[in-house]
C-alpha cells in the first residue's frame, strides 16, 4: 500500500513502569506523505508519537520492545547505541501548545544548529531564513529577528516551532495536536504549511480533530487501547472503513 | 438512544422510501391505463409528477445540509451520496411513467393494436426490481441489490421480443405503424425504468459494501467483495 518507506515499525510494545501502553504495533510510514493517528483519548497515539524519536528516554521506568526501522539506511530508532539528542533533532516535534525558548526569534531557530556546534553566523543567517521561509513565517518575522519569541501570535509562535523544528533538516516531522491551542485561521494555516512540508519531509501526526486527518494526510491509522485497530489510505478510511470499530469511531457512534 | 444525526438519517431514508412508492404507484398505474385503456388515470399519472419533482428536491436539499452541517464520514457518508443518486434515479423513472401515461393516452384514442402480454410483464419485473432495490437500500442487504442486478437481462430481452413482434405487424401492415412505434416507446421507457432500478441496486452495493461496481461485467457485479 506504501509506495516508498521511510520508516516501519515491526511489534512494538510500550511499558509505563507496569502498564502496557503500546500493544505490538506494527505500521509503515511513507516516505513524504502525511500519517495521521486517530484515536479516542487515552489510546495512545501520543505515547506512540514520542516513542519515534525517543522522548519516553526521558523518565525511568519506561521500556520500549521491538524495532522502529528508519530507512534507508535501516537503523533501529529503540535500539540502545542511537544517541536520543541526536535522533531529536533528525526526527523532531511540534507540540499542542507553542512551547518557543524565551530567546529570540533567531535564537529559536538557530537553537539546534548550535547545539550540533555550528557557530558561523553566515551558516546559521542562512539556515534561520531558509526555516523560517519554510514555516511561512520568513515575511512576518524578517523585520524583528532579534526580538523576542514570546512577543508573536499563537499562531505565529507555532510556526516558530515549526521553523525551529525545521533548521536541523529532520528527516521525520512529528505533530502532536498541533492546532489544538489555535483559532481557526491560524489552524488552516497551519494545515497548509503540513501540506506543502510534505514535499520535503515525512510527516506523522497526531490530531483529535478528524476532519484535520481527512484534510492533511495521506494515510491514517486508528488506535485504540494500545492497538492499531485500522491503518489504510486516508480515502478509504473515510468513506468506507473496514472495522467497525473505526466506522463508529470516525462517524461518532463511539462508547 | 439515537442521536440527533441519526434521526435525521431515518428520516432522510423515510422520504426516499415515500418518493420510491410514489414512483411504483406511478409505474402501476401508467401501465394499467394502457392495458384496461382508462385515460382518466393516466391523466392523474401525469398530474401527480410534480408531487415527484417537489419531493426529488426536498430530498436532494436534506442531502447538502447534512453534508454542510454534519461532515458525515463512512458509512454516514455513503448512505447520504447514495441517498442523493437514488433521489436522481427514481426522479426519473417518475418521468418515464408520465411518458407511458402519455402514449396510453395518445394509444387509448385508436383502436386496440393487440392484447398486451409482455408489456405488463416487463412493468411487474421493473417494478419488482425498483421495489427490490429500495427495499435493499433500507436494509443495507446487498444481496437483495445483486439478485435485482440479475433481473436486467429479462427485461432486455422482453423488450428485444416486443419489438420484433411489433415490426412484424408494422411490415405486415404499415396502417398499424404510428400504434406499433408508440408501443416499442412504452416498451423501451419500461426497460430504462430498470435500468435505474439497476443503478440504485448497484449505489446499494456502494452503500453497504464501499465498492463501486458499476460499468462492471454481470458476473463481475455478482461477486461478494
Amino acid at each position: 500500500m506504501v509506495k516508498e518507506l521511510k520508516a516501519e515499525v515491526k511489534n512494538l510494545n510500550f511499558y509505563y513502569g507496569d502498564v502496557h501502553a503500546l500493544k505490538n504495533i506494527n505500521l509503515p510510514i511513507a516516505r513524504r506523505e502525511v500519517t495521521a493517528l486517530i484515536g479516542p483519548s487515552g489510546c495512545g497515539k501520543t505515547t506512540f508519537l514520542r516513542c519515534f524519536n525517543r522522548m519516553h528516554d526521558l523518565y525511568p521506568h519506561n521500556r520500549y520492545e521491538g524495532d522502529i526501522i528508519l530507512y534507508p539506511e535501516k537503523t533501529n530508532i529503540l535500539s540502545q547505541e542511537i544517541d536520543p539528542i541526536e535522533i531529536r533533532m533528525q526526527i523532531s516535534m511540534v507540540f499542542q501548545k507553542p512551547n518557543p525558548f524565551p530567546k529570540s526569534i533567531y535564537e529559536n531557530v538557530a537553537y539546534g544548529l548550535r547545539v550540533r556546534g555550528i557557530s558561523k553566523r553566515q551558516v546559521l543567517d542562512e539556515k534561520v531564513e531558509k526555516s523560517l521561509r519554510g514555516a511561512a513565517l520568513w515575511d512576518e518575522a524578517k523585520d524583528r529577528l532579534h526580538k523576542l519569541a514570546f512577543d508573536l501570535s499563537g499562531g505565529q509562535q507555532q510556526r516558530l516551532c515549526i521553523a525551529r523544528a525545521l533548521a536541523t533538516d529532520p528527516r521525520i516531522l512529528l505533530f502532536d495536536e498541533p492546532t489544538s491551542a489555535l483559532d481557526p485561521t491560524a489552524t488552516s494555516k497551519i494545515e497548509e504549511l503540513i501540506i506543502e512540508l510534505k514535499n520535503e519531509v515525512t510527516i506523522i501526526i497526531v490530531t483529535h480533530n478528524m476532519q484535520q486527518a481527512a484534510r492533511v494526510s495521506d494515510y491514517t491509522a486508528f488506535m485504540y487501547l494500545g492497538e492499531i485497530i485500522e491503518f489504510d489510505k486516508t480515502d478509504k478510511i473515510f468513506t468506507a472503513p473496514s472495522n467497525k470499530l473505526t466506522e463508529e469511531y470516525i462517524t461518532g457512534r463511539f462508547g | 438512544m439515537a442521536t440527533a444525526f441519526e434521526k435525521e438519517l431515518a428520516d432522510l431514508k423515510e422520504k426516499v422510501l415515500k418518493l420510491g412508492s410514489l414512483v411504483e404507484k406511478a409505474i402501476i398505474d401508467s401501465i394499467k391505463a394502457l392495458v384496461e385503456r382508462d385515460s382518466k388515470l393516466a391523466v392523474k399519472v401525469i398530474d401527480k409528477d410534480p408531487e415527484v419533482n417537489a419531493l426529488e428536491v426536498e430530498i436532494d436539499e436534506e442531502c447538502i445540509r447534512l453534508i454542510a452541517l454534519r461532515q458525515p464520514r463512512a458509512g454516514d457518508l455513503r448512505l447520504i451520496t447514495t441517498a442523493m443518486k437514488i433521489t436522481t434515479d427514481l426522479e426519473r423513472i417518475g418521468d418515464l411513467a408520465v411518458d407511458i401515461s402519455e402514449r396510453a393516452l395518445e394509444l387509448n384514442e385508436e383502436p386496440q393494436l393487440k392484447p398486451y402480454i409482455d408489456i405488463p410483464r416487463m412493468a411487474e419485473i421493473a417494478q419488482g426490481m425498483v421495489r427490490d432495490s429500495l427495499d435493499a437500500f433500507v436494509k443495507r442487504d446487498s444481496s437483495l441489490a445483486r439478485d435485482v442486478l440479475t433481473r436486467d437481462d429479462l427485461v432486455d430481452n422482453l423488450n428485444w421480443q416486443v419489438f420484433n413482434e411489433l415490426l412484424f405487424f408494422m411490415i405486415q401492415d404499415p396502417k398499424t405503424t404510428s400504434r406499433a412505434v408508440k408501443i416499442t416507446y412504452i416498451s423501451k421507457y419500461l426497460e430504462r425504468i430498470a435500468d435505474h432500478a439497476t443503478n440504485i441496486a448497484e449505489m446499494v452495493v456502494y452503500l453497504v459494501e464501499g465498492k463501486i461496481i458499476r460499468h462492471m461485467a454481470v458476473p463481475e457485479k455478482k461477486k461478494k467483495a
